[in-house]
């Protein structure tokens, strides 16, 4: 059932990219980075947790979730060194997926040639 | 020498003595396929990077073209070559081997009949004896330097065109040939505020009618005086916008109107709307249409190579595009007194 | 005085640009989009079960497999078949990420790799980051003058 609803609310998500795309012409970079910002704003109301309960993977894998990460981390600093801990743990818990987007998309162009 | 308004027509008998074309597997699959001179079945075309590869086109198209004549690089008088490239590399690049004088320009998609307009004029006017017109182009890195890197996977919209990996290189004097070049008319700058890089056919349209207007205007000519008029890449969408721009001037082409990016490519080839690139009009005019002049299919024909001159920094800074057509008449010789 | 095309260009040829199907454009996305996420709750579930990572931390390993594999599919040309037909469908997920990073530093290792794949790895995701980094200081910094000021 978990699988389902992943499913379907991840799918959602992206119908929601799709129409910014198709209809405002935005592109791929405006969409991705305002689920950012959108991410960032929904953990700020404590939403997005809750979004992250229900859906799962559905919620955790779009790009949104990367904004919420981000604001987590922010938090969970600043509940422990109070205002500068903003800075110190913004990418506490995004860490994992930047670094190895880093690491790996650097290993792809050094093994690979793109093909066009 | 005849100038009326942007026309030039040439008061000697200009010719075509020969053409070469390379281009790349898309190409060589298509429609055309069995015309172009040289085809490469990989896009890298047997070098280790995309300018590499668009490099090596022209340079066959070149090699092709001169063998073709029988001539050797110091027999020619002027290199007139041009690209999409920043700095013009490829043409410049190329260039460095040939050690021929070198006018280099730019006019985007136009610069097949820019280059071959000028060359044409060099000729006419006695300062040149022989001159060799090339242009290129290539899928990769015109993606890489207009749009995205060739892997992303950015949706792109049906308005798109997919530019042409192709070079094509003419080789024009005063001797004698079965394909004359008549007239030329040099396109004006025509911005009318369009600002999707995603959808050029539509921005070149009007550049492409005002040449075709003024042309027929200058020449005092109808459309009945031509078999074919050619686009260079005004696509899908362009192609009707231009026939009905030019509806509303009294000019009627529609059954005379083919456009090379169309002609390039099958539907089927997921090319969204059609062809586009220098190399376009470069390779399709350079085989097809010269063999249709050469079997009699077609006595006269007005090829119009579009351009759009945008830059990415330009399209960030919310400008719009503007564009530019130029039109060169290409005729059989055996035809007769041209007039 | 006869209304002519080249007077209001930009609305006229309207009728002459194809409108994208909307409705075949946001099945496609929800479907690959969808298929992307279950994919990742099955790897999720194979961290939390299979090695027993608690179910806070399983996230992490889980995007970064989903990188590696959008990296991997970037690298074998396939990445970008699929971004035309999805769309959306595989932008939103991290793997679009992913896919913006791999395929800039892959398109730029002709220029080297310190100027060349190391410089434009961000051109396309530096955005993201930017306003992401941005957006989480701004909310931060109000939900802690909020959370201050209401002790």
């Amino acid at each position: 059932m978990e699988y389902v609803i992943a499913f379907i609310a991840g799918g959602c998500i992206c119908i929601i990219g799709q129409l910014l795309l198709d209809i405002f012409k935005l592109t791929p970079a405006h969409v991705m980075s305002s689920f950012v910002v959108i991410g960032a704003i929904l953990d700020g109301f404590g939403i997005y947790d809750r979004f992250i309960e229900f859906a799962g993977a559905g919620a955790t894998v779009p790009i949104t979730s990367f904004g919420h990460s981000l604001l987590h981390g922010a938090m969970k600093g600043a509940d422990e060194h109070g205002f500068i801990g903003i800075g110190m743990g913004v990418f506490e818990l995004t860490s994992a997926g930047i670094s190895s987007a880093i690491v790996f998309a650097f290993l792809v162009a050094v093994f690979f040639r793109p093909k066009g | 020498m005849g100038l009326m308004g942007g026309t030039w027509t040439f008061e000697n008998r200009i010719y075509v003595n020969s053409s070469g074309t390379a281009v790349g597997p898309k190409e060589a699959e298509g429609p055309l396929g069995q015309t172009f001179d040289i085809s490469h079945e990989d896009l890298h075309c047997g070098e280790d990077n995309w300018e590499l590869a668009e490099r090596r086109l022209m340079e066959q198209a070149i090699d092709q073209c001169l063998t073709k004549s029988n001539l050797q690089t110091d027999q020619v008088d002027f290199f007139i070559a041009g690209d999409l490239l920043n700095q013009n590399v490829t043409s410049n690049y190329v260039a460095r081997h040939l050690q021929i004088p070198t006018i280099c320009m730019f006019g985007a998609c136009s610069t097949s009949m820019e280059t071959v307009a000028i060359g044409s004029q060099l000729v006419d006017s006695g300062f040149a004896n022989k001159i060799v017109a090339a242009t290129s182009s290539h899928n990769a890195t015109a993606e890489r330097q207009f749009r995205y890197p060739t892997e992303y996977g950015g949706q792109k919209p049906d308005t798109a065109t997919a530019t042409v990996t192709g070079a094509g290189a003419v080789l024009i004097s005063q001797e004698y040939s079965d394909i004359v070049i008549t007239s030329a008319t040099i396109g004006k700058v025509v911005d009318y505020g369009l600002k999707d890089p995603f959808d050029m056919g539509s921005a070149m349209a009007p550049a492409a009618a005002d040449t075709i207007q003024r042309h027929l205007q200058d020449l005092n000519r109808t459309t009945n005086d031509y078999d074919m008029f050619i686009t260079g890449d005004l696509s899908g969408i362009g192609s009707p916008i231009l026939k009905d721009l030019l509806k509303e001037e009294g000019i009627d082409i529609d059954e005379k109107h083919f456009d090379c990016g169309l002609m390039i490519y099958r539907p089927d080839q997921n090319v969204f709307a059609g062809g586009s690139g220098c190399a376009c009009s470069a390779v399709v005019t350079f085989s097809h249409i010269f063999n249709m002049l050469r079997s009699k299919e077609v006595d006269r024909v007005f090829v119009v190579a579009t351009g759009a001159l945008l830059s990415p920094t330009m399209i960030q800074q919310k400008e719009s595009i503007p564009t530019i057509a130029h039109g060169v008449v290409f005729e059989r010789a055996e035809r007769g007194v041209h007039h | 005085m006869t209304n002519k095309m080249k007077d209001d260009y930009s609305n006229q040829i309207k009728q002459y640009q194809p409108k994208p199907n909307y409705i075949w454009n946001c099945t496609k996305a929800f479907v690959v989009g969808g298929t992307i996420c279950t994919i990742g709750q099955v790897i999720n579930n194979m961290y939390i079960y299979v090695f027993h990572f608690s179910e806070e931390n399983a996230g992490n390993p889980t995007v970064a497999t989903l990188i590696l594999i959008s990296a991997l599919l970037t690298g074998f040309g396939i990445y970008d078949r699929l971004g035309q037909f999805a769309g959306a469908g595989s932008a939103v997920p991290v793997t679009g990420f992913a896919n913006s990073m791999t395929s800039a530093a892959l398109e730029h290792k002709s220029e080297g790799f310190v100027l060349g794949v190391a410089t434009n790895m961000f051109k396309l995701a530096g955005s993201v980051i930017v306003f992401g980094v941005v957006a989480a200081y701004l909310v931060g910094i109000i939900r802690y003058i909020v959370s201050v000021s209401l002790s």
